[in-house]
């Protein structure tokens, strides 16, 4: 009785601490980026002490809203293996159409939906060119950047859109909130929490991972590949379109230049955010994280005195950092987890 | 590849032999590189006779010497692509290269001292994309889009928003001048010489072969005994080294150094070498394809200013040129495969016969 209780027993309290450990990993990755931010403030806070006011902390979760809503789609592509370059120029036009729109006395709604479902739109062509050209993600993006940029110039020419044009209850809702929490953040929160149980808990949530761990074996394993790649791509152009939307609110100034460069932000914010660009692992809270640390910083350098020229370099360095750091810790875990097999390999051979 | 109970090598070997099965002068005739070639010709042909202005002197020393910095950089981006790296750091670093060389101008520097200081600040700054890459197995795209935004910003630490433009004339005239009446420009002589080193170095000496080896499979060119990490480390330093020597020239060819110099020319001269059929995912191209596609956008871009189509429209064009630049291969190459089996089914046995060989 014993005997064969024990090692079924055995079995499942192994099995958890495995996963417990990688889990811990992963936890610690978005941890540390979580106490660096929290660092980062209160130094900033006790050396200016206007700057978490309420107003102080309103302005920093409405810089962060936009780029978290991006950095959540992004994240989901960056899972899969692949990435989306277009973001950016995605944002830019259904900002531009969604103004538009407005302009001519649309419902705001309406309008947000729109933007929206221009962005599924360019995720569809990406997907698409992606999943059944099979080119690298990389080029097509790089070229969708491009021509979706312009078609933004094309269509707008040198016509730009200003608070004045919008319905004043949408540029309300884009700048007020419950206290010191913009309602902007709160739909934020909302789409990131959404995002991140799908990703944890749905099947083909779980299957974006497994294909970005090893497409062949996903394959094999029976994951509908294209489907799902085009799935993630869908799921980045509406987060786009949908930030594109949420830019109008909050800014309400968009011309054909909005959303230029904001790529190469978003990447880093996910990539800060320890979602590694080989795919597989990280989370849209790690992302939202490394979103809220790059704004964070944006606002912090001026409020301390250093002048917005150290910005630049200092995302550059920081993105390096982290990727530098995921890798060492990388290397270790795999060190002790091939430790570890071994001890159990002689463990058994010794039984 | 009907039989499964073949050995490993066999298997190995048929599977690449679909692109081996067309003969081949046929296959070099159509090979996207030379058709890259073909449409630059074309293009210049109808150009030449049916667009106003485009064949004055003037005209092509601007088509030229616009398309300089991008076909500069190609060279060694071409080599760094075919052996599976990308840098996207390097317009950046011609940036921060004509920040400083703007800075120590200012600082009353004398520009023969000046200009060997930025093609060591070229060695560092491909020393570090590569370092980061080989030493700590860092994919090349994350780390050079974190360089990318660390040069810029450092370049604009060093240099803030002012601009220098007061460089010494003749280093000015070398940077915009002409070689006697004809068109070419006199900075095009230093970047044939590179061409001339470029294609030897890569198409006919065993670094060459090395860093199509290291493209095709890097696992298997270790084993062949090629020092992979030390080749992809020189091939990085390389693209440093130019992406520096680009931004010296790109300062005194619009006779400005400023921070924001050469942004986004990683695009265009990715843009020019993927057009020119160099495959992204490493081992296979030619210098002469990636030269062709970045003189092709370079030539497009002229031509449609000069029919007046508009900035935008042209930023939609490469866009789209980009896209079919990576279809194109990809569904010929599928095409062509599908008519490979088809071949071997027919023949099964000199199929064997090829994987024995």
């Amino acid at each position: 009785m014993t005997m064969t209780a024990k090692p079924a027993s055995a079995a499942p309290p192994e099995a958890a601490s495995t996963s417990g450990f990688l889990d811990r990993v992963l936890k610690v990755r978005e941890l540390a980026i979580l106490v660096v931010l929290v660092l980062m403030l209160l130094a900033t806070q006790l050396d200016n002490h206007a700057f978490l006011s309420e107003q102080g902390i309103k302005d920093l979760l409405l810089n962060a809203t936009i780029l978290v809503l991006v950095a959540v789609g992004q994240a989901t592509v960056v899972i899969t293996r692949n990435v989306d370059l277009s973001v950016g120029s995605t944002m830019g036009i259904t900002a531009f159409a969604a103004g538009e729109f407005l302009r001519g006395g649309g419902n705001p709604l309406v309008g947000v939906l729109i933007a929206i479902a221009l962005g599924i739109g360019f995720g569809v062509v990406n997907g698409l060119l992606v999943s059944l050209g099979q080119v690298p993600a990389l080029v097509v993006t790089l070229g969708t950047l491009y021509i979706i940029r312009g078609l933004d110039s094309i269509w707008f020419g040198s016509k730009q859109i200003t608070a004045a044009d919008l319905p004043s209850g949408f540029a309300d809702f884009g700048h007020n909130g419950f206290g010191a929490v913009p309602y902007l953040a709160l739909l934020t929160a909302v789409v990131l929490i959404v995002a991140a149980y799908y990703l944890r808990s749905y099947r083909s949530g779980r299957d974006l991972y497994a294909l970005g761990s090893s497409p062949e074996a996903a394959r094999l394993a029976g994951v509908p590949v294209r489907k799902r790649i085009l799935t993630a791509y869908i799921v980045c152009g509406a987060l786009a379109g949908l930030a594109g939307a949420l830019y109008l609110a909050r800014f309400g100034n968009v011309d054909s230049g909005t959303g230029n460069g904001y790529e190469l932000t978003v990447v880093s914010a996910v990539v800060v955010g320890g979602v590694a660009f080989t795919g597989g692992s990280g989370s849209v809270y790690g992302a939202a994280l490394g979103a809220l640390l790059l704004t964070s910083i944006n606002s912090v350098l001026p409020s301390i005195g250093v002048s917005s020229v150290w910005v630049q370099a200092i995302d550059g360095i920081l993105l390096l950092l982290a990727i530098a750091v995921d890798r060492v810790v990388a290397l270790r875990v795999a060190a002790v987890l091939r430790k570890r097999a071994a001890q159990t390999r002689s463990a058994i051979h010794h039984a | 590849m009907p039989e499964p109970t073949k050995s490993p090598q066999g298997k190995a070997t048929s599977g690449t032999s679909g692109g081996f099965a067309v003969p081949a002068w046929a296959r070099d005739s159509l090979r996207w590189d030379t058709v890259v070639g073909a449409l630059l010709v074309v293009l210049l042909i109808c150009s030449f006779s049916m667009v106003d202005n485009f064949g004055n002197a003037l005209n092509l020393s601007f088509l030229i010497g616009n398309t300089l910095p991008i076909a500069l950089i190609a060279l060694p981006m071409t080599m760094l692509v075919i052996s599976g790296e990308i840098d996207l750091s390097v317009g950046s670093t011609a940036g921060l290269s004509g920040a400083v060389m703007g800075k120590l101008w200012n600082e009353g520097m004398s520009i023969e001292t000046i200009i060997p200081l930025c093609v060591l600040l070229g060695v560092v700054c491909g020393l570090v994309n590569g370092l980061l890459v080989t030493r700590l197995g860092l994919p090349s795209l994350a780390v050079t889009i974190g360089t990318l935004a660390a040069y810029r910003g450092i370049a604009q630490i060093v240099l803030g928003s002012n601009s220098v433009t007061d460089f010494p004339q003749q280093y000015l005239d070398f940077g915009s001048g002409r070689i006697g009446g004809t068109f070419i420009p006199q900075a095009a002589v230093p970047w044939a010489v590179l061409l001339v080193i470029a294609v030897i170095v890569l198409h006919a000496t065993p670094v060459g072969r090395s860093l199509f080896a290291v493209g095709a499979s890097q696992e298997a060119a270790r084993f062949a005994g090629i020092r992979v990490k030390r080749l992809k480390l020189s091939m990085f330093v390389a693209t440093g080294t130019v992406s520096a020597l680009t931004g010296v020239f790109w300062a005194l060819h619009y006779a400005s150094a400023r921070y924001d110099n050469a942004t986004g020319l990683e695009l265009s001269v990715i843009a020019g070498v993927l057009l020119g059929g160099i495959d992204f995912d490493g081992g296979k191209g030619t210098l002469g394809g990636a030269v062709a596609g970045v003189f092709l956008l370079g030539a497009l871009q002229n031509v449609m200013s000069l029919v007046n189509v508009s900035a935008q429209s042209q930023i939609l064009i490469t866009g789209v040129l980009l896209v079919i630049s990576v279809l194109a291969p990809r569904v010929a190459r599928q095409v062509g495969r599908a008519r490979a089996r088809r071949k071997a089914a027919d023949a099964a046995p000199p199929a064997a016969a090829l994987a024995t060989g």
